[in-house]
């Protein structure tokens, strides 16, 4: 029981994940909804108004409040998966990974983040800013005017063949990519 | 249990984001130096286990917990917006190392600074409907 309990404290394999989440797309589908996760952005700004000034939040958000309580599963889980469910180890990364990024001066994990980037310190610094601020505002914009992120596209647009789904996820590796090897060095200097 | 069930469906999606990593940012930059095939197996097998599983919905013309059948609706054809929106979100992704989903999972995780990232994300989110006309789609 014990060998139990310390497995599942211990992070998951991939093949676990992946299943799983193909399992909640199926969940999600046969309680007649689709699978896709930003479109709670949408709907957080009709709530708090936005159909007022802007037509693109006018709409029946009222249909989507089973995305929202999916929503708040999610954080559910993650304060589960924090509390319960973790042994507090530090993510092992491949070592190639851990020398490129202790030349940016981010240090080897220690938890699930770096320590450099998500904590309330960093918003004290421009890069702090650019990382969690202008970072979050994009994937909220991209992630509408692309039509969905990794869950709407990668997962549920690849699994039903669309190739518009194809080009999105595309474009987030172009996006991703350039990020990685062009602007961090420099945001992170 | 109208709710519940949503509910329940996130706390597992949340937790599996948690325990496999996903939610972290050192695994989205192994991911993008592809130096690791971790977050490719995790993406690729919810793909294939996807497609297998629609494969048979359409087969075997299956009908939702509602006794509606089930139907997969094609995506528009508007080629700009998926590349320009995509490459916009992939920026975005890598730089908070977070997609919408493992935005709220970290903040439950622990990493309250997160609800600064959602708060710019749904900031963003406002944007794009405001000029979204002026937009090419």
């Amino acid at each position: 029981m014990n060998e139990i309990i310390e497995m599942i404290r211990a992070p998951w394999p991939w093949y676990t994940s992946g299943a799983i989440i193909a399992g909640v797309m199926f969940v999600l589908i046969f309680f007649g909804k689709s699978f896709g996760f930003s479109s709670n952005f949408r709907t957080i700004c009709a709530m708090s108004g936005g159909g007022k000034q802007c037509e693109f939040f006018d709409f029946h958000w009222r249909n989507q409040i089973w995305n929202l309580l999916f929503l708040v599963g999610t954080i559910l889980g993650g304060i589960i998966a924090g509390t319960l469910l973790s042994n507090g180890s530090a993510v092992e990364i491949s070592e190639a990974t851990l020398a490129d990024l202790s030349a940016l001066g981010i240090a080897a994990p220690e938890g699930m983040q770096p320590k450099e980037i998500f904590s309330w310190e960093a918003l004290t610094s421009a890069s702090g800013w650019i990382m969690l601020v202008l970072g979050g505002f994009l994937v909220g914009f991209g992630s509408r005017y692309g039509g969905g992120c990794t869950s709407g596209h990668a997962i549920s647009g690849l699994s039903t063949m669309q190739l518009p789904s194809l080009v999105a996820v595309i474009g987030f590796f172009i996006g991703g990519l350039f990020t990685t090897f062009v602007l961090l060095p420099f945001i992170l200097a | 249990m109208k709710a519940l069930k949503f509910i329940l469906a996130g706390i597992v999606f949340g937790i599996v984001m948690a325990k496999s990593e996903a939610i972290s940012w050192f695994r989205i930059q192994e991911m993008f130096r592809f130096q690791s095939f971790h977050m490719y197996g995790i993406i690729g097998t919810a793909v294939v286990l996807g497609a297998l599983g629609v494969a048979l919905i359409k087969k075997f013309k299956l009908k939702d917990i509602g006794g509606n059948p089930i139907v997969f609706n094609d995506k528009s054809k508007q080629w700009p917006r998926y590349i320009i929106g995509g490459t916009i979100f992939g920026t975005g992704w890598a730089l908070t190392g977070a997609c919408p989903g493992p935005m709220f999972v970290n903040f439950g995780y622990g990493y309250l600074v997160f609800i600064v990232v959602i708060a710019a994300a749904a900031l963003g989110t406002y944007t794009y409907g405001y000029i979204l006309k002026r937009l090419p789609h």
